[in-house]
């Protein structure tokens, strides 16, 4: 049993992982159709593991709900809003799910007036909190600060418009930190991140990486 | 504990949006319509979510909890429309029960059985079947990540560092100096295996000084994007609702 | 003085809200000068004939709407303007509403019909997946538009068979997704990138810019005002730059005022 539960998995992302890197050397059309077929795999996969978050959102709330949790009733509200939403969606203006999503429905409706202003403003109050913020915490305590401190003003103000009115020199400015300091450190976090990305496929082919099967037998 | 001032403000504020939106319908300045209607729920929770500034609310949270739903429904409903309606369904299953003019595609039992496979994690006695899934996708990935990374990240960002220093003016050398002590100072400061001491303490200094330009860049431009948003709220209440701005 | 430090929150949000509102209202114009990586994208959807295809991947959800949808209006214009194809697509499942809105509803503007001049092959997950399966054909990644209607033969995606054959592609993006366009599509199938970004990600794309792995980019609101500019239809985020301008010098005004007070009363913690 040990066999199928974890020699199985490696077995896979080993031929797997051999079997893409190699691919990518190979420009046969055989070599083109297996990537094809397996990355249309891997999205089809893909579409039923947003049903696992789903399910995780759902199982979470109703465990709040269940277990009376502080702050339970609302809880109610998200099954309320996923249960309309879905309803809705399912129903499809009449025309039900097995058939071609219809459009200008209830459940467009939901997104434009419920989702959109929703999701839009909730990261909009983030702008209060980011200008309190500047005003109790951005201190120029040390070289180090400093430095950081007048490169966001110079960059704040250089790429705004106003930047050009209080002098020619901002935006100027502000096109030089990004096209030369800022390049170089982006630059350097890039190549270190794809070391990073590049290591950890290996170690994951070579079953030295496991995380991804998870803990227990 | 809900405080009697909170509950008077809450009530001015019902009574206010009341007021506006009945003599906005009435007036005809929105229409008894699925879109007038639909501004009005809008605005309502944009003011719901904003009840956030003045502080944590009973009210915010509802809005919160049902923007969760919402947005979580709406994708299972997207995930079925957009993936498993037109790549399992209408392409496995219906055409094995009925003549579409289609064969049915049995490639895609496959991903199927590997996608439902996924949901036995929640099962206490199968969950180890989840792992073939899992392993099947990470496996994939990691392959396919390795030569594009080195081709189009590695390769393709080191080639400019790789370019002649001179590039025919004074300053356009000096910066491209710059661009390559910054990278390999930076790169320096990252490197943990050696300590930090002598020339490779004095280099990731610089790659310090360097990182810290880069983040006040970062920081500027995030007040910029979270502004935005805000401007793009307010430009909402006051043009598609108020309507006193064009 | 220390209590200034300790002035309650709620009235710099006031201050904020005041610095965005009156702007707005009293709508003070300011220029909004193209640069050059605004530009760049600009002149290479204009260097395009008539028929070209142009594929615009809308990778964003609500969160990011007020930055990136005023992008995406702008490109739409210019595109339908020049009537070039539009392929339109999400890997977000939250920008099918998005992108949808904004393609129907610009195309009607211009008097285009879906399927003919335009296609919305709608959300497909797997990200990187996607792209590659793309780049091998168009029509195994999206075999039915978003409205269910078969891919294969439509008018609208007529010369192109996979992502090799697109003209110019533009990502419209808040998060990392731009990366796999870079990795997984533009250095593997080789055509012209471009991107739409949130400004938090701005940063972030100057190095692939130098090393021409980007035709150009646009940066958050200010980049979609510039946009707007060269396409000759000023709208929100043309709209939106004097309260931007404003509330950026206030942001300023707060961290110099903060600091002053910080060592006027000796740098106490």
């Amino acid at each position: 049993m040990n066999f199928l539960k974890r020699t199985v998995p490696m077995i896979i992302a080993f031929v797997m992982g051999v079997l893409m890197a190699f691919q990518y050397y190979v420009p046969h059309e055989a070599s083109q159709n297996l990537l094809k077929v397996v990355t249309r795999w891997g999205m089809i996969i893909s579409g039923f593991a947003m049903f696992i978050g789903a399910y995780s959102l759902f199982h979470m709330h109703w465990n709040r709900i269940k277990h009376k949790v502080s702050g339970w009733g609302y809880s109610i509200f998200m099954f309320f809003g996923a249960g309309i939403a879905i309803i809705s969606g399912l129903y499809n203006g009449g025309e039900l799910f097995w058939n071609d999503k219809q459009s200008g429905t209830m459940f467009d409706w939901i997104f434009d007036y419920v989702q959109v202003p929703a999701g839009a403003t909730i990261f909009s109050i983030l702008a209060f909190f980011m200008a309190s913020a500047a005003y109790r915490t951005f201190r120029a305590r040390n070289k180090e600060a400093t430095i950081l401190l007048i490169s966001a003003i110079i960059v704040m103000l250089g790429r705004v418009p106003v930047g050009t009115m209080i002098s020619q020199y901002i935006p100027i400015a502000a096109d030089w930190i990004m096209t030369v300091p800022n390049l170089a450190a982006k630059r350097a976090i890039l190549i270190g991140v794809s070391i990073g990305v590049i290591a950890t496929s290996i170690k994951i082919i070579f079953g030295i990486e496991k995380a991804y099967l998870g803990g227990g037998d | 504990m809900i405080k009697k001032t909170d509950v008077s403000i809450t009530t001015w504020i019902l009574i206010a949006f009341g007021t506006v939106n009945i003599a906005f319908l009435a007036t005809g300045k929105l229409g008894f319509n699925g879109k007038g209607l639909g501004i009005i729920t809008a605005v309502a929770i944009t003011l719901a979510m904003y009840s956030f500034l003045y502080k944590d609310n009973p009210v915010f949270k509802i809005a919160e909890n049902i923007f969760v739903g919402v947005a979580m429904g709406y994708s299972i409903i997207i995930v079925w429309f957009n993936i498993l309606k037109p790549d399992v369904f209408e392409a496995l299953i219906v055409p094995m029960f009925k003549d579409t003019g289609n064969a049915p595609q049995y490639l895609v039992i496959v991903p199927t059985l590997l996608g439902l496979f996924m949901f036995l994690r929640f099962s206490s006695k199968l969950s180890w079947l989840s792992r073939w899934s899992f392993a099947f996708i990470v496996g994939m990935g990691s392959g396919i990540a390795i030569p594009n990374f080195i081709n189009a990240i590695l390769l393709r960002q080191l080639e400019p560092m790789l370019a002649p220093l001179y590039t025919g003016s004074f300053w356009g050398t000096i910066d491209t100096l710059l661009v390559l002590i910054g990278v390999v100072s930076v790169l320096f400061y990252f490197f943990f295996s050696m300590e930090h001491k002598g020339v490779i303490g004095g280099v990731s200094v610089i790659g310090i000084w360097f990182l810290m330009i880069a983040f006040g860049a970062s920081f500027g431009y995030t007040v910029m994007a979270r502004m935005s948003l805000l401007i793009g709220r307010i430009q909402f209440l006051l043009k598609d609702w108020l309507g006193i701005i064009q | 003085m220390e209590k200034l430090l300790k002035i309650d929150r709620r009235i710099l949000f006031v201050l904020v809200a005041l610095a965005v509102t009156i702007p707005l209202l009293f709508r003070f114009k300011m220029p909004v000068p193209p640069t050059r990586h605004v530009k760049s994208m600009y002149n290479k959807i204009d260097s395009l004939s008539e028929d070209s295809h142009v594929l615009i991947s809308f990778d964003y959800d609500p969160s990011s709407k007020e930055e990136l949808q005023p992008m995406a209006h702008a490109l739409l214009h210019h595109c339908f303007k020049k009537n070039i194809k539009v392929i339109g697509m999400t890997l977000y499942p939250a920008g099918t509403g998005l992108a949808e809105k904004a393609i129907k509803e610009i195309g009607k503007e211009y008097g285009k019909k879906s399927g003919k001049d335009y296609v919305f092959l709608g959300f497909k997950a797997g990200s990187s997946l996607v792209i590659m399966n793309m780049g091998e054909d168009i029509y195994t990644a999206f075999q039915e538009d978003f409205y269910g209607k078969k891919t294969v033969g439509m008018q609208a995606l007529k010369g192109v068979r996979s992502l090799r054959d697109i003209d110019y592609a533009v990502n419209l993006t808040a998060s990392g997704i731009y990366e796999a366009w870079i990795v997984y599509g533009k250095e593997k199938y080789n055509f012209d990138l471009g991107v739409g970004c949130t400004a938090v990600m701005g940063p972030e794309m100057y190095p692939f810019i130098q090393s021409s792995q980007l035709t150009g980019f646009m940066g958050g609101l200010k980049g979609a005002a510039e946009y707007e500019t060269l396409v000759g239809h000023k709208d929100r985020a043309s709209a939106g730059m004097a309260p931007q301008s404003v509330v950026h010098v206030l942001v300023v005004c707060f961290i110099l005022f903060g600091n002053f007070i910080y060592f006027a009363s000796g740098r106490k913690k």
